[in-house]
């Protein structure tokens, strides 16, 4: 029996690193601190019935088990065959294979982009226009005394952010925890993170952009004459704003309900310019509340080889970003792209109909660690193991502080990490000779 | 009745895509939708009651379910997964996000209707028509 310490979390951006993961026989057998959704998937790596295990390729309209030699070449030769390949996912995976994934993107003239593009995609967009006024973390945990998550419910996506960071930890400068802070929650429903605030603020639909409209007004000492905005009372905007301008240091953390809905990139836009005409009375910061574990170190990775964050088309010779062009749904809708790569992700589960019904016409390659959608719909599936559990590597949490993933238990036999199937990959796309399990060994 | 349909993440929903979407869990953890308690008695739906939610994308059926967040009249919610995601509309306006939340959609009863999984719903909206 092992006991592993100070584990990493690998399911969202919150990336909690205090986890206790018990092995016995390579089989976790006890999770301790982490929440619901990180002990299920600690836990789930054991289930082998529930795992993808064997390399399969398309034959006659149906998957049949091959070698993984097989499943690689074939995958090479999906990916040298297209004009414009697709490389999508990325974000529940190392930062080592996004690298990996970048140099073979680049290699193929394909366009290569992350689940950024469905989460905070318009919040990349709003920071080129508008800056990013932010903290890390633990700066939240030791000085906050005011916080705001507006369309996010953390209570849900991110199960501990709230005991970890936010509200209920105790910090340098908030010695009694929870009673040294306010929580305010601004959404359209009142969800289980608003039900355990201070105070939750209930704004219509689609109408965000105007209420921060109307706190910037009053924060910069205009008067409101409406009655109401956003469905929000003219009194409770300017008490909240008076409140905001009062904190000590306050944190906006802004969620799905800003980036996904009406006004997309432009409710960010304005949200930041809130954080920057907050910080001519008070020290105030904001933080997007980023889903996958690691959708932030795709971006970190991205930047450093290409020059931009998501949604890159190497297709000119050269790094062309544009969103909204670029991007992973905007190329499947109008049916550009000829064959994809899709790694650690499930679009076909999470992107619209429209998108799928392209990707479901060309030749795929799913990379992943469960059967899902994806795979099912895939003409190559490779089983890969588990970033963070079966093996190593680097994640990025939301507020980019990188750390380091460990490995508790070896992966199912013969299933190796995406790093490796990455670069074999690549190698066979390159005509070099891929490096067969044999040959790794001797090495 | 009309809603405004909104897609996203719920506690259950990640439990049960960790565990395997192939199991009937994720089925139960997502292909659902939480109705303000008044639509709900407007449409004549009870709690577990099958309904189909249309848009100009598609329909799928699912299972109604008091919403925990109300009251948010004519605003629906459905965990993010297949279900929702074969009716949410597609166009990204030309900033890449496809409107996850604010898809328009028309509810109407289908008490009895089955409900299909995940790998149901793949094989019968997308086809590998390539060969």
């Amino acid at each position: 029996m092992q006991r592993y310490t100070d584990v990493i979390c690998s399911f969202c951006g919150t990336l909690c690193d205090d986890i206790e993961v018990v092995v016995e026989d390579n089989k976790i057998v006890d999770v301790k601190h982490a929440c619901r959704i990180g002990t299920a998937k600690f836990l789930a790596s054991n289930d082998y019935e529930h795992r993808l295990l064997k390399p399969m390729v398309r034959k006659n309209g149906k998957l049949v088990e091959v070698s993984l030699d097989e499943a690689i070449e074939e995958a090479a030769r999906i990916l040298k065959d297209a004009t414009k390949p697709l490389l999508y996912g990325w974000s529940s995976t190392s930062c080592e294979a996004h690298s990996v994934g970048v140099e073979l993107a680049e290699e193929l003239g394909g366009v290569i982009d992350n689940t950024t593009t469905v989460c905070h995609g318009p919040s990349v967009l709003a920071i080129h226009d508008a800056g990013y006024i932010s903290c890390t973390l633990g700066e939240v945990k030791n000085r906050a005394d005011l916080i705001i998550y507006w369309g996010a419910n953390p209570m849900h996506g991110h199960p501990r952010h709230l005991s970890r960071y936010s509200i209920f930890p105790r910090g340098y400068f908030r010695e009694r925890g929870q009673q040294d802070r306010e929580l305010i929650v601004i959404d359209v429903r009142k969800t289980d993170t608003a039900k355990i605030a201070n105070k939750f603020i209930k704004v219509n639909y689609g109408e965000d952009y105007e209420l921060i409209s109307a706190l910037r007004k009053v924060v910069n000492g205009g008067e409101l004459r409406e009655e109401s905005v956003a469905g929000v009372p003219r009194e409770e905007i300017i008490a909240l704003a008076e409140k905001m301008k009062n904190a000590q240091f306050g944190v906006l953390f802004f969620g799905m309900g800003l980036t996904q809905s009406y006004g997309r990139h432009r409710n960010i836009d304005n949200a930041i310019n809130l954080v920057r005409d907050l910080n001519a009375h008070t020290k105030f910061v904001i933080m997007a509340m980023r889903g996958h574990y690691n959708v932030t170190g795709f971006n970190e990775v991205l930047s450093w080889q290409a020059g931009f964050p998501y949604a890159v088309d190497f297709g000119r010779g050269y790094a062309w970003y544009n969103p909204g062009e670029t991007t992973a749904n905007d190329v499947l809708q109008r049916g550009e792209c000829d064959a994809a790569l899709i790694i650690a992700s499930d679009p076909v589960s999470h992107f619209p109909r429209k998108s799928i019904e392209h990707l479901a016409r060309i030749p795929f390659i799913a990379i992943d660690i469960h059967p899902t959608p994806t795979t099912q719909l895939a003409d190559v599936v490779i089983p890969s193991a588990i970033a963070g559990i079966e093996v190593e590597g680097t994640a990025y949490r939301m507020d980019a502080v990188p750390l380091r993933l460990r490995k508790v238990k070896e992966p199912p036999e013969g299933v190796l990490s995406d790093v490796e199937i990455l670069r074999r990959i690549l190698a066979r796309v390159r005509g070099e000779e891929a490096l067969t399990a044999k040959a790794e060994v001797a090495k | 009745m009309e809603i405004t349909l909104i897609t996203g993440r719920t506690v259950a929903q990640g439990e049960a895509m960790e565990k395997g979407k192939i199991g009937e869990g994720f089925t139960k953890a997502c292909a659902v939708i939480e109705l303000d308690p008044e639509d709900m008695s407007k449409l004549g739906a009870y709690e577990g009651d099958e309904v189909r939610v249309k848009t100009d994308s598609g329909e799928v059926v699912v299972v109604a379910k008091k919403s925990s967040s109300a009251p948010h009249p004519g605003v629906a919610f459905i965990p993010m997964g297949p279900w929702a995601n074969v009716i949410v509309g597609g166009d990204t306006e030309s900033t890449g996000m496809p409107p996850f939340k604010g898809t328009k959609a028309e509810i109407t009863l289908a008490k009895g209707e089955r409900v299909l999984s995940a790998a149901e719903l793949v094989a019968q909206i997308y086809t590998k028509d390539k060969e």
